[in-house]
């Protein structure tokens, strides 16, 4: 049991790529928690995809011992966070769980939008806030500049920021320090009910669901049983520890304590992040506040290239779902590509950190459809469905009207790229909020339906302003629009994979875009295709793929019979990979190459 | 009841490895060999005929090509022992077709009267092009005054000589094909075999054009185009296209060439040659090593020039006879095709193919059309029987 008034526990806000888990990894160092044979790179980012892409993905945490200079030993936890918009719930939560922050901000770039979505969940959660100005050894440095505009953009009090090169090492230690003299130690009551935050989970193939908890009141003991406020389950612990960042067992966990705990629990769906964990008997009477089930807002086909694989695809993504309650995944048949599954995921980063995931680590190729939104359609008859794949909408005679969600977009740009971004907020629909400068920086916030962000706005602002865009973004609401349902017939044949909803005025402009990219990804056949895009009956868009004008063996006789025969056979093998549709056999790559627009 | 065979006749095709250097294009067994022993050579080509005759020796042999490699490598005294060895073996039919494949060099050229007194009565001469530079690009030694005069030589020699040019060239216009065809059909004897320039993997070509070179070659499109221009040329000059690539005056087929796409019988002796013999009623796929080396070792030592030979099975052969015949203008025979294949053709597809205009049936023949000839493959691939 820890005095609370040497205990400290922090996160670290940064916008990617801004140096956070560089930083952590120095803390680590410096406090001699890890010995440095045992360094490697991004310590807390356990996930090759964390790693590779430079992210955090799930919430990680470490306890370092500090024995600062006045003499006195304290514990610091930092609690590592998810740094995107797709698990801006998760963020908020972890926020929660400690008491400050420390905003990182590379001295070379300035202030990004995902630093300013992740310091406002700081600042609602009353965080006392130490800015640290990283990347001080880089040529392009301006440290005094960059707290100016922290001061300016975020309205805190910047004169007394860290200068900080996480990579040389200069000032770790005024950094350690800053964090056990600035930041506030944790309140709480050791003799209350057990009260404590479940931060997060994840499976662990030995030890079953590991729980990140981080007490409030009360006393964690081995051997207690637990109850968790929402789902109501019970539990006897088993195991009790901190991460250093290696689990070590100890006996309890007290307040302002963070730790993790394990209970025989299967499924990390059974532990929902911000839920309360208290004691089966004798527990506290409120719950904590803030607590909302996993929304996923995306949804997206997931379907195996080889049909055969489809058992495995099952298989993985119920272990997936073991480790991600906010992946929802239902099966799905599509006359196009076969037996599949419909997922529902927080954002487009978490679908493609799923889809890399089932393909890497279970090697399945996917096939994955255009991402889609969730449509409230209303029918004629006064009901609402909602939409998740739009080869489901009813026939329009039917319904009354749709809406469809809309995002706060917040968006940082040089303003040199201004134009070009403002022009592409317009063309998806966009409708300007606000529009303010931070020194040359810009800052615009446009209220966008998510609909056009999903498939490929990211790519395309960055691609604008050649990378220097960042990009965050809110739900909003859902809002009423002239959306339809725009069909995609290759040889007459509708390709229910090919649906999307689109907006009527865009539908035109769509269709035509993806008619010709269709023409180009799929190859000759033997008769001239036309490939249509349709609204109901009409169509809005045509093109025509040409016959096959030549594919014969120029030289062919006795010696190359076996020879080209064998060859021929192959080829007709390799067709099978493509999928057919009546008499045409378009390849795979088609299905996603078709639905990234260009503009 | 005459044998499936018969319907192609038996020819004997002898393969000559040898090159004085490889073609960039060229996927064929060929070898570059310092020196050469060709009274070795002679040898074990006369005791491999020797061999494959005492199974054979019942059958007419209606024709004999030396391929290769380059055969005007060889000695007219090396061809000379193998014919004489043939007209031992077999009972020649009358109108026996003896070709010899010929590269336009002037050595080569002045051995040509020494084929003919062997027994040579077509050459086949590889020109390839009517222009230096393309030439050189395709790796050729020869230039083109030096191909139209071993052309003349064989021409004052031969009544029957085909040559072979290569087009969809690397940068090679339409205007430009139908200059040089023209040139070359008003040079031509009575036979041509015409190619689309292909990139098989393999080969030095192919290699660049891997790792992304080879800039130039035509796309589809213009591939087709040369190749209609090409039919209408050929045609309009009295060359009837009886083969994808296969042009003659009425009469001047290549008879060697039409046994494989009558899907009869050959021998192939020699490196790396194939043949298919019907012996009691089963046909085998026949194949020889394809290193000159091992094949000399084996046929002097042993007596044997031949790997393992393979039965071919109802559906191999079936597949086989479809492949090579609808290469040919009239086709394949539907009845001889379910004999091989002891089923149907797939009808389906045939109906879904003539719908297309791409195939045709005739007396019960299946012939490809004009528009279904140049897109042979995806019929193919249609209907095997796999």
């Amino acid at each position: 049991m820890t005095d609370l008034s040497k205990i400290r526990n922090f996160s670290i806000v940064a916008h990617i790529d801004h140096g956070k888990s560089t930083l952590a990894d120095r803390l680590i160092q410096e406090t001699g928690t890890v010995k440095e044979r045992d360094m490697q790179a991004q310590l807390l980012d356990t996930m090759d995809i964390e790693r590779e892409r430079g992210i955090t993905i799930k919430a990680n945490t470490v306890r370092i011992d500090y024995k600062a200079d006045d003499g006195e030993t304290y514990i610091l936890n930092l609690i590592d966070t998810p740094g995107h918009v797709d698990f801006a719930y998760e963020v908020s939560r972890s926020m929660r769980a400690v008491e400050g922050s420390l905003l990182v901000v590379d001295s070379s770039q300035g202030v990004e939008a995902q630093t300013l979505a992740n310091v406002y969940h700081a600042i609602e959660a009353d965080h006392e806030i130490v800015p640290v100005l990283n990347k001080i050894d880089l040529p392009a440095s301006e440290p005094d500049r960059v707290a100016e505009q922290i001061e300016d953009v975020i309205g805190i009090d910047a004169t007394g920021a860290i200068l900080v090169s996480a990579k040389t090492g200069e000032g770790i230690h005024e950094t350690l320090e800053a964090i056990v003299n600035e930041l506030p130690a944790p309140k709480g009551d050791r003799d209350a009910p057990l009260k404590a935050m479940l931060v997060d989970s994840w499976y662990d193939a030995y030890l079953g669901v590991i729980v990140l908890v981080r007490i409030i009141d009360g006393v964690l003991k081995k051997g207690d049983r637990i109850r968790m406020m929402h789902t109501n389950a019970t539990y006897p612990v088993d195991r009790i520890g901190v991460f250093r960042p290696q689990m070590e067992q100890i006996d309890e966990l007290g307040p302002g304590e963070i730790g993790f705990l394990t209970a025989s629990i299967k499924q990390v769906r059974d532990t929902r992040v911000g839920d309360t964990i208290t004691h089966e008997k004798k527990g506290c009477a409120e719950a904590l506040p803030g607590f909302k089930p996993a929304q996923p807002v995306v949804f997206c086909g997931l379907f195996p290239v080889d049909n055969a694989e489809f058992e495995d695809l099952r298989e993985a993504i119920s272990k997936l779902s073991l480790n991600d309650a906010s992946f929802s995944s239902e099966m799905e048949t599509s006359a196009a590509l076969g037996f599949g599954f419909r997922c529902g995921f927080l954002g487009l980063l978490h679908l493609e950190v799923i889809r890399d995931r089932l393909e890497r680590e279970y090697d399945i190729d996917l096939i994955t459809t255009a991402p889609s939104v969730i449509y409230h359609v209303y029918l004629r008859d006064g009901s609402m469905m909602e939409l998740h794949n739009p080869a489901d909408m009813p026939d329009m005679s039917l319904v009354d009207h749709l809406e469809e969600p809309r995002i706060k977009a917040t968006i940082l740009v040089p303003d040199e790229y201004l134009g070009d971004v403002l022009k592409l907020c317009q063309d998806r629909r966009g409708i300007q909020i606000d529009l303010t400068y931070a020194g040359s920086r810009a800052m615009v916030v446009y209220d966008l339906p998510l609909n056009e962000v999903v498939f490929d706005f990211y790519d395309r602002l960055k691609s604008v302003t050649k990378g220097y865009a960042s990009f965050d973004y809110t739900i909003e609401d859902y809002r009423e629009d002239r959306l339809v349902k725009m069909s995609i017939l290759v040889n007459e044949e509708p390709v229910d994979a090919l649906s999307t909803m689109v907006h009527q005025d865009r539908a035109e402009a769509r269709g035509r875009a993806m008619v010709e990219k269709l023409k180009d990804l799929i190859p000759r056949h033997m008769f001239k295709i036309p490939i249509q895009a349709a609204i109901g009956g009409r169509v809005i868009a045509r093109e025509t793929l040409s016959a096959m004008r030549k594919d014969v063996t120029a030289k062919c006789y006795g010696g190359d019979a076996t020879r080209k025969k064998k060859l021929l056979e192959k080829q007709k093998k390799g067709k099978k990979k493509m999928r057919q549709f009546g008499r045409v056999e378009i390849p795979q790559s088609a299905f996603i190459s078709a639905l990234k627009m260009d503009d | 009841m005459p044998e499936d065979w018969q319907q192609g006749g038996f020819g004997l095709y002898i393969h000559w490895p040898f090159c004085l250097s490889k073609c960039p294009y060229c996927d064929f067994n060929s070898h570059v060999a310092a020196e050469i022993d060709q009274q070795k050579w002679a040898q074990a080509y006369v005791s491999e005929i020797g061999r494959i005759a005492a199974e054979t020796g019942s059958k007419p042999l209606k024709s004999v090509f030396f391929g290769g490699g380059t055969p005007s490598l060889m000695l007219p005294e090396t061809v000379e022992a193998i014919l004489s060895k043939v007209r031992e073996c077999w009972t020649l039919s009358n109108d026996i077709e003896i070709t010899l494949e010929a590269n336009p060099t002037s050595v080569e050229a002045s051995r040509f009267a020494g084929y003919k007194d062997a027994g040579v009565n077509r050459v086949s001469i590889g020109i390839q092009a009517l222009n230096d530079p393309d030439l050189r690009r395709l790796g050729r030694l020869h230039t083109v005054a030096e191909a139209r005069a071993a052309f003349d030589t064989a021409t004052n020699l031969f009544d029957r000589i085909n040559f072979d040019l290569i087009y969809a060239r690397q940068d090679q216009t339409l205007p430009e094909w139908r200059a040089e065809l023209t040139e070359a059909l008003n040079m031509a004897a009575d036979h041509l075999s015409l190619y689309q320039l292909t990139i098989e993997s393999g080969t030095a070509f192919g290699t660049r054009h891997a790792a992304g070179g080879l800039h130039g070659l035509p796309q589809e499109d213009l591939a087709a185009d040369m190749y209609e221009l090409t039919q209408e040329l050929t045609a309009a000059a009295g060359f009837e296209a009886y083969e994808i690539s296969n042009h003659a005056k009425s009469g001047s087929q290549s008879r060697h060439n039409l046994i494989y796409w009558h899907a009869g019988d050959y021998a192939g002796i020699g490196p790396g040659a194939h043949g298919r013999l019907t012996l009691d009623g089963v046909r085998y796929a026949t194949e020889c090593p394809k290193s000159p080396q091992s094949w000399l070792e084996s046929v002097l030592k042993t007596g044997n020039g031949e790997l393992p030979r393979q039965a071919q099975s109802a559906n191999e052969r079936a597949d086989e006879y479809l492949m090579m015949g609808l290469r040919v203008t009239d086709g394949i025979d539907l009845l001889r095709y379910e004999n091989l294949a002891g089923k149907q053709i797939k009808y389906n597809s045939i109906n879904m193919l003539s719908n297309y205009d791409l195939v045709t049936l005739q007396d019960n023949r299946l012939i490809a059309t004009p528009q279904g000839r140049p897109v042979l493959n995806a019929i193919i691939k249609e209907l095997l029987a796999e």
